[in-house]
């Protein structure tokens, strides 16, 4: 790795400190989040690893602006997205996050450009959405419902479609677990490539560990808390991956 | 354009069935808003044109006979514009092929040219041509009921010479847009007819040579009538004047006028509760519906939208819905406005016709659904808004179903799981079944409201004509007779029984109230014309004092007891103060009675009567018709078949119309809810259905677990709908409280049974289109949808 972008990486992009989250189910409280301290430098690719039901969602959703602590902070570089207001949250989800979710979560009634242009048309320095979905590799299906696309190229709608705003963050929450996993390398190949050409600062979550190969780091989680984190030395090409 | 808005339209195309429903249900409140008030305003209006165009005379007065040179005295009077003096007499008609007695309100008009006022609007042939005296122009009405044309004739009793009279016109005129005969409530073309002969003529059929015994008053702007009547009443005393009266009280103005003034009731208060009913429906729909949208709204918000875009996204969407609504409202509104307009004006057999819409009540129409649709969205897009995206994307967390006392009852462990879930569902979210049971109480209580108008108009024919009055006919005479008269009408053929009536104009003083109508003299113990109270018993006539009905003891301020100062109008006019001795209850006018005996004391006079009542044999009718044709003191003969007859197809051609665009439109309002309420279920439920059904269960019983709930909140929407349409309907008809009529409510079992039914189909319908959607459940796809 070479010594600026290592300089690079010490910047943080997003922090979590001291996050908890607890729902109030019925009669039970469930604590998803135990106090979480977390950073994402700069550029880098992290992957949240653990099992079903131990947090990363609920972390994920809360360093995204799409929920709140019940207690602990988010800061976005400058900015202390958890002590801002709804319109903080929803500038802060605009301009500079991108969500990939597990279940794609397209409008069905919008073609794959026009999905696209739903977040570009309120961006502020967007790519074309038909950039935006080359990129991903559906250059040719523009104009495709997706309900005509399989499961693989409607995740890469959702990454296009995420990523289409520029966004300093993007924020993926197991976007291969509905995929085989052929379909689920392309599409970790169009994350991947996303977050080395327009550097944008990644965080992939999985309970599958072989992704964790193609991070920076990889970040273990289990009930509620970090468990532990890794470096990788070196980063695989999501195109080797098999599992 | 904007990708959001595709989507908007995109989803307005998908959701196209329950637009439609929803759209049906707004355009319903707003066609029965436009469709009232256009045709109200248009019924005023054409009124107001007539009047104006042919001159409407604003006073009038009648003398038994007066010099024409008494004209000049009148025309200077300030505030008199013009004046038309005219001869009015009723005759017996005989018309070939009309058994019955016909009576003919005789008015005439210059020779060769229109009068001053009360202008004819010549619809046939041509107006009477000096020196020709037998020639009559006829009412539209009367001609067309006998179907006689410009060369036909007829005879006619006038002043005891029968003369044959031949047709040379039909004409329409302002002063008769109601024709109503003496003693009658209703106009029977048939039986009674208004026709114009010349002046010259009539002057000498009756003696009445440079003489008058009718007068027609038009005044100057700004005039207030009540000046003149003051000022020509002292000029028309010695005359014989039983004291002139402004339009308003003229017999076919006031009639239009009851008419319009319950049409006009009707036209906002139904309305007003039919749009209410509406607005609470679409928005109680739109509610839910863009509740299913909770997970959009959570995407949309995650991308960055805020609230506000969010909120205006929906609100284009609901406008969108409600504008289908509001167009097809309109549309609706506006031809059936016309349509029903055009059936008044044919009624009324107005010549013209000014249909020209308010717009706004257009506005109005459309303001009020708009409001209420957005209201109910911005509720729920709120509530979607509100939760984090995180959550709102999330499939709403199970909801949480809690063991209630009742659930180890031994009547639930008998129940399956399909009807668990079912109630389990009602009781988990009461509000939402309270207002789907709403829902369809409002659409079953204006249906109600709309239906209970036949079953009260039903009661008032039965009280008002079977039980109150006995006898078959009644007579009217010229002028007031001795009670010899009587003995003459009991030899007639055919009359089993025959008893005096007395009707006299009086007005009645109690304070600062005042009324002007009559007193009917009846004998002690009438055996006919009972004076009946609406609650079931028949009322004695006092010996002596007044028994009023209790609208015209309202009016004045009386009770019991109580003493009203009463001036005859006619004969020698007495002034006297009359105890109020008694007081009944009756839907149709309000008379005051007195004993025919001390009515003819009071008026110094001496067995007297005005009406005979009439029972008869029916099979000797023809040889009495003959009879009273042929005597020269009938002025007019009213036959109770004919008049039930006549009242029945009057209310038929004017409340009832309108009533049945009513019902047609309490039908959409209730296929509506049911469409909507059920295809909302269906979203909303649909991955727990799809589910059962993928555990083995058949569609009819994934059917019965969602139309089984919508059956169960019908089946409490129905006697609610019955209680609230109970409850409408008494509103409604207090609020139709007139001189003219009380409606009582009524509401027959089976009108509630019809509007039960009704709603029953508009149910079944919707859940066949719901059934067949289920029937084409795509298990995988909903499955596999997170939501």
């Amino acid at each position: 790795m070479s010594q600026s972008s290592h300089i690079k990486q010490q910047t943080i992009t997003l922090e979590g400190s001291s996050l908890t989250k607890t729902y109030h189910t019925g009669a039970v409280d469930v604590h998803a989040l135990r106090g979480v301290d977390i950073s994402f430098y700069e550029g880098e690719l992290v992957v949240l690893l653990g099992p079903s039901g131990s947090g990363k969602s609920t972390l994920l959703n809360i360093l995204g602006g799409l929920d709140t602590p019940s207690s602990g902070r988010v800061r976005f570089r400058d900015t202390e997205i958890t002590e801002g207001d709804e319109s903080v949250l929803t500038s802060y989800r605009r301009f500079h996050v991108g969500f990939v979710f597990q279940f794609y979560n397209l409008i069905p009634s919008l073609t794959a450009s026009e999905n696209v242009s739903l977040v570009t048309e309120i961006a502020r320095n967007p790519m074309d959405p038909a950039e935006a979905l080359t990129l991903v590799g559906l250059g040719e299906r523009l104009d495709h419902f997706p309900a005509q696309l399989s499961g693989g190229e409607q995740q890469r709608v959702a990454i296009a479609r995420a990523i289409a705003k520029r966004p300093d963050v993007l924020l993926c929450d197991e976007p291969t677990g509905a995929l085989d996993s052929e379909t689920g390398i392309l599409v970790l190949e169009a994350i991947e490539r996303v977050n080395r050409e327009l550097g944008t600062t990644t965080a992939v979550i999985t309970h599958n560990t072989v992704i964790g190969e193609m991070a920076d780091r990889v970040i273990h989680f289990g009930d509620g808390h970090v468990v532990n984190t890794e470096s990788n030395d070196s980063r695989r090409a999501a195109g080797e991956l098999s599992w | 354009m904007r990708a959001l808005n595709k989507k908007l339209v995109r989803n307005l195309w998908k959701l196209r069935g329950q637009v439609l429903a929803i759209g049906i249900v707004i355009a319903s409140g707003v066609a029965v808003l436009v469709m009232s008030l256009s045709a109200l305003q248009a019924l005023t209006e054409t009124t107001e044109a007539y009047y104006e165009r042919q001159r409407f005379g604003e006073v009038f007065a009648s003398v038994k006979r007066a010099p024409q040179r008494l004209i000049e005295q009148i025309r200077a009077i300030p505030g008199v514009r013009s004046v038309d003096h005219r001869i009015k007499y009723l005759a017996t008609l005989s018309i070939e092929g009309f058994e019955e007695p016909v009576i003919g309100q005789l008015v005439s008009i210059p020779e060769g040219a229109q009068p001053r006022l009360n202008q004819l609007v010549l619809r046939e042939g041509r107006l009477v041509s000096p020196d020709h005296p037998d020639e009559v122009v006829l009412s539209e009405p009367f001609a067309e009921a006998h179907e006689m044309q410009p060369g036909d004739s007829f005879q006619a009793l006038m002043n005891s010479n029968l003369r044959t009279l031949t047709v040379v016109g039909v004409a329409l005129s302002p002063e008769y847009v109601y024709t109503i005969g003496p003693g009658a409530l209703m106009p029977d073309d048939r039986r009674f007819g208004v026709m114009w002969i010349g002046r010259e003529a009539l002057e000498a059929a009756y003696d009445l040579d440079g003489a008058f015994n009718d007068l027609s008053l038009g005044l100057l702007h700004g005039t207030n009538p009540q000046d003149v009547i003051e000022r020509l009443d002292q000029l028309l005393e010695r005359y014989g004047g039983t004291g002139a009266i402004p339009r308003a009280e003229q017999i076919s103005n006031w009639f239009l006028m009851n008419e319009i003034e319950m049409q006009k009731t009707m036209s906002t208060i139904l309305p007003t509760i039919f749009l209410a009913v509406a607005a609470f429906l679409s928005n109680m729909v739109l509610g839910r519906l863009i509740a299913t949208d909770r997970s959009e709204i959570g995407l949309m918000k995650a991308f960055g939208y805020s609230n506000w875009q969010v909120g205006w996204h929906y609100a284009k969407l609901v406008m969108a819905m409600a504008g289908v609504g509001i167009l097809l409202g309109w549309a609706a509104g506006a031809w059936l406005g016309r349509v029903n307009t055009e059936i008044y004006a044919e009624f009324y057999r107005f010549p013209l016709l000014i249909f020209r819409p308010d717009p706004g009540v257009f506005a109005i129409g459309a303001m009020v659904s708009l409001i209420a649709a957005l209201a109910g969205s911005i509720g729920a897009v709120r509530q979607a808004a509100n939760l984090p995206p995180a959550e709102a994307m999330m499939p709403p967390a199970p909801p949480l179903y809690r063991k209630t006392r009742l659930s180890g009852s031994r009547f639930i462990m008998w129940l399956d799981q399909p009807t668990r879930i079912i109630l389990r569902q009602i009781v988990r979210a009461p509000m939402k079944a309270l207002f789907t049971s709403l829902g369809i109480a409002c659409s079953v209580a204006v249906m109600i409201m709309a239906l209970q108008w036949l079953d009260s108009i039903d009661k008032i024919v039965d009280v008002f004509f079977h039980d109150a009055q006995r006898q078959d006919m009644m007579v009217g005479l010229v002028e007031t007779q001795s009670d010899t008269t009587l003995l003459e009408f009991r030899r007639m053929p055919g009359v089993l029984a025959a008893e005096p009536m007395r009707a006299t104009s009086v007005e009645f003083h109690a304070g600062t109230a005042t009324h002007r109508g009559a007193i009917e003299g009846i004998p002690e113990d009438p055996q006919l014309q009972r004076v009946y109270d609406a609650g079931g018993r028949v009322v004695e006539v006092p010996a002596d004092g007044l028994l009023l009905s209790t609208a015209l003891a309202d009016k004045l301020h009386l009770g019991i007891g109580d003493r009203v100062q009463v001036e005859v109008l006619e004969g020698r006019r007495p002034k006297r103060s009359i105890p109020v001795v008694d007081l009944y209850e009756t839907y149709i006018g309000m008379t005051a009675y007195m004993n025919i005996e001390a009515f003819n004391r009071l008026m110094g006079e001496r067995g007297s009567l005005e009406y005979v009542t009439l029972l008869v044999d029916d099979s000797q009718l023809p040889a009495l018709y003959k009879e009273l044709k042929a005597l020269p003191k009938v002025a007019a003969v009213t036959l109770k078949d004919a008049a039930v007859h006549e009242f029945n197809e009057t209310m038929a051609e004017t409340i009832l119309i309108y009533i049945s665009f009513f019902g047609a439109f309490a039908c959409a309002l209730g296929f509506g809810v049911v469409y909507n309420s059920t295809r909302i279920a269906l979203s909303e439920r649909g991955r727990e259905l799809a589910t059962l059904r993928v555990l083995g269960f058949h569609r009819g019983e994934i059917s019965y677990i969602l139309l089984g709930e919508a059956g169960l909140l019908i089946l409490v929407g129905l006697p609610l709908g019955v209680l609230a349409g109970a409850g409408l309907g008494w509103f409604m008809t207090s609020a139709m409280d007139s001189e003219l009529y009380r409606i009582p409510l009524v509401i027959k079992a089976s009108s509630n049974a019809m509007a039960v039914l009704v709603t029953l189909a508009a149910t079944l319908l919707s859940a066949a289109v719901v059934r067949n959607r289920l029937d084409h459940l795509d298990l995988i796809a909903v499955l596999k949808t997170r939501e």
